[in-house]
């Protein structure tokens, strides 16, 4: 193999690894923000399976691709409530409730699918955008700077959320809120108000990132997520609740799969082998948390439901 | 005494009802606070006071009754209510958050200058300001898990002040102070009345009410049970209003034949949570028939060396002999057979287990031994016969062996402990705090029981942070500072003032070395 391929590989490798990582960093961001107020949300995979169809079906109908985003948005943000209710109205475990959003998102959006389309039909998703001038750069440019609105959106989010969560009085209270919710509401901040809040933009940002691998694909199927909510709530932990640490849990994710994806391609690995190999990803994320799992940084207060003099 | 009656009435609450679920906490309370006074609630536990207080700032809401704030009926709701009308709180337990620093603990809940940015510059300015004029010593960018006990309340009071509160509620505020520590506290509390604040000083120590308060209001059993002011009473007849009866606040020692050595302590070194060495250095001898007190403030490694002699911690280095058998690094069942007996500090999570009954919970040391059970069999008659026992010579108050303990009082459920560790009249007793928490009737009791078993010959190992209690039980004290004894002192020469100083890290052997 010529170093001409070698290197194109490489690059091509790398640029559709941030591409996979996308929908992982939407959705960890989104739990990160949820967890570091103490709520833990197992049902980012039923949320993104919404937001996902929501995404796809009004797309399909609209062939709007933007109206698509929004929809995904709301769609996520609606389950918030929903689980906002549950765990924080009606004290629900937090664990099983989210077991509970999961399988409805599964099970709703594939119902959905049936009802509406039925057969798989392929939409126009989300087009590449090069950022002016960045996207020129030769090979960094290439990889970096050309990915589709959502790609940028994501990789955004992630300064943006460590500003608001250490750098504004908001992101003060969820804090507190996350690791002594008694000290909180002492000082008159309102536990309840605090992590509605945080729920309904953690999960909007699990629609969104549901919304992102439907328009990145362009099309949806039964179970199109496969585990990517999942593997987003074990981000979180990889990255220890930091935006930071969820990015680089995410980009690895995202590089080891277009690895992975690359070697079937290529024929490097082929037949079984391919399979096993497939499994990379998800042994690497638990060799991983089983490495990191010293739990620094977890809010204190995570899944605990908090009453006012209990 | 200053006058009281021309002070201006701050709040004032008056037929205060509160019920929970099967008990009443309060009933027909009346309770006021005048500016620049210290109004102290005095009673036992379970008499109301931290409900009444807690109503006071929102977390309850009375069933009947009313608040007015400067003779305006109010309604307070929430906290958020209790701050807007510059009720300020202080919990038993700290309301902090230990992964935030100082100023971002006192600025949480307080609009920020540059609104949707956080600015901390101004708050920890202020704070350095506050720091100055009240002799409140904290530093704004400290993180408060860096922080010791003393500094955390300093940090508490801080965030009242900044919120410049006209009354402040100190629930047991003492509880984890060093002697010297809550004479600070005092000062900046009077410095507190002086700028006409009015404070209410929760309490059940007797010798601090008489020293701080202007009045005292004695609750008990939810109800006043009388109002006096400091130079009208006496510790004994505080002591007689909050029980209802007249109490010993001394324990009757009588006597005691002191024998050989049963735990030997030599050059212990126990690491604590942290990975870091807890209790270092440590030489400790107690005799047969003889009590020693460990006195210090909280956290100097009493706990970690209570749980390594139970066999609960690994020992790092030394030996541990007791009752002739080295325990080192024995297990905590290998230890108990050898006629050591433990009652744990934290009754709740390490003393019993809550869902399980009083009888199960009294035969959780010897459940798998005849009597009890017999070929891996449960025996139940026998278990009912020598619990039935048990609850009556130890005087626990349950309605039946089967009432799941997490239903009795604190009281009875530390009188269950002591009823299954000394039931088997164990050679060697380590006992950590065996009346926190509980009423002046069982920790009367408790004190009773523990000299019996002196008097039988029991080495007895005694930790508490109730130097009252140290003072009183002790033969000799050992005091704790850092992990290792600072001082260990005869009870002949054992005041207050002197285990202060060592308690607060001060040997008293700098003169000596000096002209040495």
């Amino acid at each position: 193999m010529s170093d001409f391929v070698t290197v194109s590989v490489l690059l091509a490798t790398i640029a559709s690894g941030i591409r996979l990582a996308t929908p992982f960093l939407l959705a960890a961001l989104g739990e990160t923000l949820g967890q570091r107020s103490g709520v833990l949300n197992l049902g980012v995979e039923g949320v993104m399976l919404l937001g996902a169809y929501g995404a796809y079906y009004a797309t399909l109908r609209t062939e709007s691709v933007l109206f698509g985003v929004l929809v995904s948005l709301v769609v996520g943000g609606l389950m918030g409530i929903v689980y906002g209710v549950v765990t924080l109205a009606l004290k629900a475990e937090q664990g099983i409730s989210g077991i509970g959003i999961f399988i409805f998102g599964l099970g709703l959006s594939d119902l959905l699918f049936q009802k509406q389309v039925g057969t798989p039909t392929p939409i126009d998703g989300l087009g590449d955008v090069a950022v002016p001038i960045l996207g020129s750069i030769p090979l960094v440019g290439e990889v970096l700077f050309h990915q589709n609105i959502l790609g940028y959106v994501a990789f955004l989010l992630v300064p943006v959320l460590w500003f608001v969560i250490n750098r504004t009085p908001f992101g003060l209270n969820v804090r507190a809120v996350g690791e002594t919710p008694e000290a909180a509401d002492s000082l008159g901040v309102s536990v309840d108000r605090t992590r509605y809040i945080t729920i309904f933009a953690g999960n909007a940002m699990a629609g969104l990132a549901g919304g992102a691998l439907a328009l990145e694909l362009g099309i949806f199927q039964q179970n199109l997520t496969n585990g990517h909510g999942f593997i987003a709530i074990a981000l979180v932990y990889f990255g220890a609740w930091r935006p930071s640490g969820v990015m680089a849990g995410a980009l690895v994710f995202g590089l080891v799969s277009a690895t992975v994806l690359q070697w079937k391609t290529l024929g490097i690995v082929a037949g079984t082998t391919a399979s096993i190999v497939g499994m990379f990803p998800a042994v690497l994320t638990i060799l991983v948390l089983v490495l990191v799992s010293r739990r620094t940084g977890q809010p204190s207060a995570l899944t605990r439901p908090f009453q006012r003099g209990h | 005494m200053r006058p009281q009656a021309d002070r201006e009435l701050l709040v004032e609450m008056e037929g205060i009802t509160k019920r929970f679920p099967g008990v009443v906490a309060n009933e027909g309370v009346d309770f006021d606070v005048r500016s620049g006074e210290v109004h102290t609630l005095l009673g036992e536990n379970g008499a109301g006071k931290s409900t009444l207080m807690n109503i006071l700032y929102g977390l309850y809401h009375a069933d009947e009754g009313e608040i007015r704030l400067r003779g305006r009926p109010v309604g307070i709701d929430s906290p958020s209510d209790a701050i807007r009308n510059g009720i300020g709180m202080i919990h038993q337990h700290f309301m902090l958050v230990p992964t935030l620093t100082v100023a971002e603990n006192v600025a949480l809940g307080l609009p920020s200058r540059r609104r949707l940015l956080q600015d901390l510059r101004p708050v920890q300015s202020r704070i350095r300001e506050l720091s100055e004029t009240y002799g409140l010593h904290v530093d704004p960018d400290s993180y408060i898990w860096q922080l010791a006990v003393g500094e955390r309340q300093r940090v508490e009071i801080m965030k009242a002040i900044y919120r410049d509160v006209s009354v402040l509620i100190l629930d047991e505020p003492t509880s984890v102070l060093t002697p010297a520590e809550v004479e600070d506290l005092f000062v900046t509390l009077r410095q507190m009345t002086e700028g006409g604040r009015g404070l209410v000083f929760i309490s059940h120590k007797l010798h601090e009410v008489m020293n701080l308060s202007d009045r005292i209001t004695v609750l008990r059993g939810g109800r006043v049970a009388g109002r006096t002011v400091p130079s009208d009473t006496s510790r004994e007849r505080l002591a007689h209003m909050m029980v209802g009866r007249e109490v010993r606040l001394a324990p009757d020692r009588g006597e005691s034949v002191t024998g050989g050595a049963r735990i030997a302590i030599t050059g212990l070194e126990v690491l604590g949570d942290r990975g870091t060495p807890s209790v270092t250095e440590f030489d400790l001898e107690v005799r047969s028939g003889e009590v020693v007190g460990i006195a210090g403030v909280s956290g100097n490694g009493q706990r970690e060396l209570a749980e390594a002699l139970a066999g609960l911690r690994p020992v790092s280095s030394g030996t541990v002999v007791m009752n002739g058998a080295d325990t080192t690094h024995k297990t905590p069942k290998e230890i108990r057979r050898l006629g050591v007996s433990y009652i744990p500090e934290e009754r709740m999570r390490d003393g019993t287990i809550g869902e399980f009954s009083v009888a199960e919970n009294l035969i959780l040391t010897n459940h798998d031994l005849p009597p009890t059970s017999r070929r891996g069999f449960l025996d139940f008659k026998e278990i009912e016969a020598a619990c039935s026992g048990l609850v009556e010579r130890f005087t626990v108050k349950t309605p039946s062996l089967d009432t799941p303990t997490s239903n009795l009082s604190g009281g009875n459920i530390q009188k269950l402990i002591i009823a299954r560790e000394l039931s088997g009249d164990p050679e060697v007793l380590i006992a950590a705090q065996p009346t926190r928490g509980v009423d002046i009737g069982a920790a009367e009791y408790i004190h009773s029981v523990l000299m019996d078993r002196r008097a039988g010959g029991t080495a007895i190992l005694l930790i508490s942070e109730d130097l009252d209690e140290v003072i009183g039980l002790s033969d000799r004290i050992a005091v704790m500072f850092e992990g290792r004894i600072m001082g260990l002192l005869d009870r002949e020469e054992a005041t207050v003032q002197r285990l202060g100083l060592l308690m607060a890290g001060v040997s008293g052997e700098g003169e000596q070395s000096t002209s040495a």
